[in-house]
């Protein structure tokens, strides 16, 4: 088996989580679908480092975050597949 | 793996079963402390817990610090009490309250004698509790009588992927046992509060789940002066790789595995449904959770971490685990299991759980937590209001 680098929760979910110390720009990352066991790849833009999140697919401003196949908050800045989703551009819908 | 059967405790007087042996000296109020401190440094095998309140309260906030008081001193963790107070009618309330479980307890007030005076006839008591407590021997009992809490502190996304799951792993496998259960975090569910209703089993723990997180939601909107940031999630959540709080409430979530809860508890009500699991109305901070959830009636907690949180608890043992490595490896004095080998694929959620149930009957059975051999003994009342 493959080094797992991205582990995504759910297969409705459009980010994924960073299980390994980071992973470098122009990475070809292997990620595993917990859910549903079922494994793809994407290419990092950016530096991700452990437990931060990266983006599965192109992202415009407004559009929702999903993870554990939920809803966890909006897009507040296009967002490219493969670079880092946090809180320069993903903010609460709640408070 | 087959479930052990059962885990050696402590039987009380009343039926319950306590996974320690303490012998608590609780000050009734914040002027109490010293005296109390002091008995306990008089007599070995007694410890203080000394708190900030206990003066001028009223109303609902005045029954809660009852609650807290009285639940601490009934836990079946504690073998016996003594109570000390600077007035005696309050102290007389909670000594007469504990004294319903049929342990020993003595209330002393300051009041009219002084701290010295008080310090040795209150250490006279102590010394008699110390001694009559420590020939008590532990007993096998079945899994049933293990009263668990749970709740998630210093969360990143490795709590919700690996730490929590491996909590509600456990979950899944003892409630069937007869396990109470209980989780909290009223706040933090905030994002999942309409899927986290679903998991209620009758309709009126729905309502009355989704009325607590209502009421508790208005309170944070009607207080709060900006978006929460630095609060939920924490600047550490956040360094962690948490987003936003409906992230940390799908990932605090996990915690309850499949289960559903059968009933809403007030801060440190005691449970009275039965066995099952239970949702409790708490903040998020994790002393003041773990406190209430202490006071009522749960006697060993599992808290899962990510960016490492340090906490224990003054009466209730603390479990720790980590699903992160970084944390694992760089605070392993604070961690009793580690399952962070789930990331690498190495550990599936059902050996996490298996694990984690090994730990969790070892620490019940008598083995310290780290928490408990680093001296952890937080105690945080939860204050609703100002005090007249």
């Amino acid at each position: 088996m493959a080094q797992t680098d991205i582990i995504i929760h759910d297969e409705k979910d459009n980010v994924g989580v960073v299980v390994i110390e980071k992973i470098t720009p122009n990475q070809e990352c292997n990620c595993w679908i917990m859910e549903n066991d079922k494994s793809v790849t994407i290419q990092s833009k950016n530096e991700i480092p452990l437990g931060h999140k990266i983006a599965m697919i192109d992202f415009k401003e407004g559009d929702t975050i999903l993870k554990y196949g939920h809803d966890i908050g909006k897009v507040v800045k296009d967002i490219k597949k493969g670079e880092h989703v946090h809180v320069h551009n993903v903010k609460t819908k709640k408070w | 793996m087959e479930i052990p059967k059962s885990f050696l405790g402590y039987k009380r007087e009343n039926g319950r079963v306590g996974t320690r042996n303490h012998v608590v000296i609780l000050p009734v109020d914040d002027i109490s402390n010293a005296c109390a401190e002091a008995v306990a440094n008089n007599i070995k095998g007694t410890f203080a817990i000394p708190h900030a309140y206990g003066r001028l309260q009223f109303g609902a906030d005045l029954e809660l610090f009852f609650d807290t008081m009285i639940g601490t001193g009934k836990n079946p963790n504690v073998a016996a009490c003594v109570v000390i107070g600077i007035e005696p009618k309050w102290t007389k309330k909670i000594v007469d309250a504990i004294a319903t479980t049929g342990k020993p307890v003595e209330g002393f007030s300051i009041e009219g004698s002084g701290d010295i005076k008080t310090i040795m006839n209150a250490s006279k008591k102590a010394q008699e509790f110390s001694q009559w407590a420590s020939e008590k021997q532990r007993e096998e009992c079945p899994l049933s009588d293990l009263w668990i809490s749970v709740k998630c502190g210093e969360s990143d996304t490795t709590s919700g992927m690996a730490a929590n799951p491996a909590v509600g792993n456990l979950m899944d496998k003892l409630e069937p046992l007869g396990v109470h259960l209980c989780f909290g975090e009223t706040s933090e569910l905030t994002g999942a509060e309409k899927v986290c209703a679903t998991r209620g089993a009758t309709p009126e723990a729905q309502k009355k789940f989704m009325k607590t997180w209502s009421d508790y939601n208005d309170f944070i909107l009607k207080e709060a002066t900006n978006d929460l940031s630095e609060s939920q999630p924490t600047a550490g959540n956040i360094a962690g790789g948490l987003t936003t709080i409906e992230e940390k409430a799908f990932g605090n979530f996990q915690k309850i595995g499949s289960r559903k809860f059968i009933d809403v508890l007030t801060p440190a009500e005691e449970p009275k449904k039965g066995p099952g699991l239970y949702f409790m109305d708490t903040s998020s901070a994790a002393g003041e959770c773990l406190t209430l959830q202490a006071a009522a009636g749960f006697n060993i907690h599992l808290f899962p971490t990510g960016q490492g949180n340090i906490i224990g608890n003054a009466i209730e043992p603390v479990v720790k685990l980590t699903g992160n490595p970084n944390t694992a490896e760089n605070m392993s004095e604070h961690i009793d299991l580690d399952v962070s080998k789930i990331l690498k694929r190495e550990m599936n959620m059902d050996q996490a759980g298996d694990e984690l149930i090994k730990t969790t009957i070892r620490a019940a059975s008598g083995r310290l937590t780290c928490a408990e051999v680093l001296g952890h003994k937080e105690f945080i009342m939860t204050k609703l209001f100002r005090s007249a």
